[in-house]
């Protein structure tokens, strides 16, 4: 194999898996998958959503064994591995759902039931060693925090550091990332890779699971593609790039990113306008934004900034603390959702399994939810609209199920978010807010996605795409509006677009 | 009908087989009309905690509401000389407006349903014993409302009229809940009221009718179960009845997250439960084991349901990927 890291290559492999294969009632997830991880070695292990990785994820936590192959753990040969043994080996996890209490101090959760006591019949919690012990721990991790703070006033970086910091008090000797910096805005994301990059100089191995592949490219010493639950490939630190990956992970070039509507488009009339929005993210701090018919306005800025508390005021889920809207020129005033729907200004929302759709209902109630009276004859749903104008969605959408009927909660994420996008492109959009569109969805239906955002604009929708991903926002937006600490700090045009353009305003500096 | 409710009939006439086989007199037919005219009673009132319970919610209030309405009711016409049909309708008013209250609490306050309906129970509790200066309201020796008595604990073919009007109301709210617009809400509400919120539901309304619908019917109730006993003493009268509408619905498939459960259940749930007060009744079982005996069944009955949904999930789970292999082979 081919290491450009020399001392890496030369030790012996902390984790092998050989011709490892698991099977689920009808489906191979793993099909004779083999891999290494060496000490200190960082991999990035890349592939489609069904690929194999949480399989992969599964077996190596312990959670469940796989039907024929072995996995070798520091020299000794398993068929598979316990959650016990998992731990016991030195293999730690941070998901990309944290499993913080977020109502504990950064002390109680990392040594959460294994907290130092002092003597006497009371067991009671010896606060000083505990703090003693978590000390040099957030030093590793490079933390700005203390061991008293509590964990819910952290920013998600931070809590992904005490999980990290959890993982070393188990002496782990590979940490397995999954989609962390999903969540996280680059300013964060760097902090994240500086701690990887801490940790492989402590010997420590990671394998770091993102679908951010600039990212993998930044941290990896050795990518590893998953497929269809074989190997697709490895790409040895000096082959990996962007477009090898992609080959890999789907099999084939992904046609060249859009660029169809990079010819300047004649700025359409204003649609919906803040002016001088305050939110309850910065109270003090008026915003003021301008969205156009027919374009896509990117919205950056790192988590924190306000954007999701414009979207939730623009969407009338929360009042306003002052300032005014404007729809097409016209005073616009929202009391609540159903007045935005009303007036065919819909969001898609950050967080899709919580307030985007509801998991229990099936595809169509779903999509027939926010228009329901126009699908019932004297307040009483027909079944039969709803079929209807679902079938259509399915179609046009590529919404992949069985059937309309399918309940949304055995969707894949992207699925699901095409559902979220059904039901509002069902009912003619004036206004169309994104928040955060693509998070956790593979690349696939990613570009479906951006195609239909585009399409939406194409047909004079005006289009606030809410996102913490860089190549997202430089790849899809006409314009890109930045969030500084709850003011727009600046608006670049197309020929202005550059990460380090979009960085500067994000921290409140001028572009160049 | 579904499968849980189905397993629920075959239940309740499992149970009456035993029943009847033990002491027929369970198949008299006074015994018959008696029980399902308190079938009518209870299952008004549970339908209405249905309602509420399905948002996620809960009505604690619903059985010191039957006492106060109750003893305001008998007060109107038997000592204030008003016409029954204007009591009628003013009693169903103060429900309303009290199911308004709650809501109104509840969503615009927000304030736990829990909380301001345990407020109630102990209010309502109250003003009804200190309105009667902790007497007992009901009829002066002669008094007579023939029409009003007919409608309320008459009978009709022999069938209780209270039973008839738990039909019918029945089907308006069978509609209601799983048909109409309104009970679509109802349920998305109760699955997830944020995602209902973003999908543009007023959800506040929404809820708020919920509690308006459950005032009404509890104030419905409220007038059928004064006219059968037809004396109130509102230190005891409907005590725990809410706890009776709340495991009617709990039997019938309701989850107290909300969001799940049908109105055939919670009729049926309420059939089961006047079953086994009769069961204990005339199996000769001590009538203080009367609760014991109905908690015992309850919980039984939703172990049961959890144990059969964890089968079905299982045996669903097989099926499907059974189904992705025939689709895999066929492409």
């Amino acid at each position: 194999m081919n290491y450009s890291d020399t001392s890496i290559a030369a030790s012996a492999p902390f984790l092998t898996l050989e011709n490892v294969r698991k099977t689920y009632p009808g489906v191979v997830a793993l099909d004779g998958f083999s891999m290494e991880v060496r000490p200190g070695e960082v991999i990035g292990l890349v592939g489609e959503n069904g690929a194999g990785k949480s399989t992969l994820m599964k077996i190596l936590g312990g959670v469940t064994t796989p039907d024929t192959g072995t996995i070798i753990v520091d020299g000794t040969a398993r068929q598979g591995l316990t959650v016990e043994g998992s731990l016991g080996s030195g293999i730690a996890f941070v998901h990309q759902e944290l499993n913080l209490f977020e109502n504990l101090d950064v002390a109680a959760n990392i040594f959460f039931g294994r907290e130092p006591l002092r003597a006497g019949p009371l067991k009671l919690v010896d606060r000083a060693k505990l703090r003693e012990m978590v000390a040099p721990l957030l030093k590793r991790v490079g933390a700005n925090f203390t061991a008293d703070t509590p964990v819910a006033s952290l920013s998600l970086a931070q809590q992904q550091m005490v999980e990290i910091a959890k993982a070393l008090s188990i002496k782990a000797r590979l940490v397995i990332l999954d989609e962390p910096t999903s969540s996280l805005p680059i300013a964060e994301t760097d902090k994240l890779l500086d701690v990887i990059k801490a940790l492989k100089a402590d010997g420590i191995s990671v394998i770091f699971i993102s679908h951010r592949l600039h990212e993998v490219e930044r941290v990896a010493d050795r990518v590893v593609v998953l497929r269809d639950g074989t190997l697709a490939g490895t790409l040895p630190k000096a082959d990996i790039g962007h477009d090898q990956m992609v080959k890999l992970m789907i099999g084939r070039m992904l046609k060249e990113r859009e660029k169809a509507s990079e010819a300047a488009r004649a700025p359409g009339a204003v649609a919906l306008s803040a002016k001088a929005i305050r939110t309850s993210a910065y109270p003090g701090r008026p915003v003021d934004l301008d969205v156009r018919r027919g374009e896509i306005l990117g919205l950056a800025g790192l988590v924190g900034s306000g954007r999701t508390e414009l979207a939730r005021v623009l969407f009338g889920i929360d009042n306003a603390l002052g300032g005014t809207m404007e729809l097409d020129g016209k005073p616009l005033a929202l009391g609540s959702a159903a007045d935005a729907v009303a007036r065919g200004i819909f969001l898609v929302p950050e967080d899709r399994k919580l307030t985007g759709i509801l998991l229990d209902l099936s595809i169509a109630q779903n999509i027939s939810l926010p228009n329901l009276p126009a699908h019932a004859r004297r307040l009483l749903v027909s079944a039969s609209a709803e079929t209807t104008t679902a079938e259509k969605q399915k179609k046009d959408l590529g919404i992949r199920a069985p059937s309309v009927q399918t309940r949304t909660g055995t969707l894949s994420g992207g699925n699901q978010q095409k559902v979220v996008l059904g039901k509002w492109l069902a009912m003619n959009p004036k206004v169309m807010i994104l928040d955060e569109p693509t998070r956790g969805i593979d690349i696939g239906a990613k570009a479906e996605i951006y195609g239909l955002m585009r399409a939406l604009a194409d047909a004079g929708v005006a289009v606030l795409m809410i996102s913490s991903d860089m190549e997202e926002v430089i790849g899809v937006s006409d314009r890109i509006a930045v969030m500084h600490e709850g003011q727009i700090s600046g608006i670049l045009d197309k020929d202005r677009f550059s990460q380090e353009n979009v960085l500067l305003l994000a921290v409140g500096k001028p572009p160049k | 009908m579904s499968k849980k409710d189905l397993g629920l009939l075959i239940l309740i006439l499992v149970v009456g087989a035993i029943v009847a086989i033990i002491n027929p007199r369970f198949l008299l037919p006074i015994n018959l009309a008696n029980t399902s005219n308190l079938i009518g009673l209870f299952g008004i009132l549970s339908i209405g905690q249905a309602f509420v319970i399905i948002t996620g919610g809960i009505e604690l209030s619903v059985g010191s509401l039957v006492a106060l309405l109750g003893t305001l009711f008998i007060d109107f016409i038997a000592t204030r000389g008003m016409g029954w049909p204007v009591a009628f309708v003013i009693i169903l008013m103060l429900g309303a407006v009290i199911g308004l209250a709650h809501g109104w609490l509840i969503t615009r306050l927000k304030l736990q349903p829990f909380v301001v309906t345990l407020c109630g129970l102990l209010i309502y509790r109250g003003v009804a014993r200190f309105y009667t200066a902790d007497g007992t309201a009901g009829f002066a020796f002669g008094q007579n409302f023939p029409e009003l008595e007919f409608l309320t604990a008459g009978r009709s073919w022999g069938v209780p009229n209270s039973f008839i009007a738990l039909i019918v109301i029945a089907i308006i709210m069978w509609v209601v809940l799983h048909r109409s617009v309104f009970g679509r809400y109802l349920y998305a509400i109760g699955k997830n009221e944020e995602a209902a919120k973003y999908s543009g539901i007023r959800t506040g309304r929404v809820v708020i009718a919920a509690y308006v619908i459950c005032g009404v019917l509890t104030a419905l109730s409220a007038i059928y179960f004064a006219m059968y006993t037809r004396s109130i003493s509102p230190a005891s009268h409907g005590q725990f009845y809410e706890l009776y509408a709340i495991a009617a619905a709990v039997l019938g498939g309701f989850s107290l997250r909300g969001g799940e459960g049908s109105l055939v259940g919670v009729v049926l749930g309420t059939v089961l439960l006047q079953e086994l007060q009769n069961l204990v009744n005339l199996l000769g079982i001590p009538s203080s084991l009367n609760f014991a005996v109905m908690g015992g069944v309850i919980l039984i009955g939703v172990l049961v349901d959890q144990q059969w949904g964890v089968f079905r999930a299982r045996r669903l789970m097989a099926d499907a990927t059974r189904k992705s292999v025939a689709g895999a082979a066929a492409e």
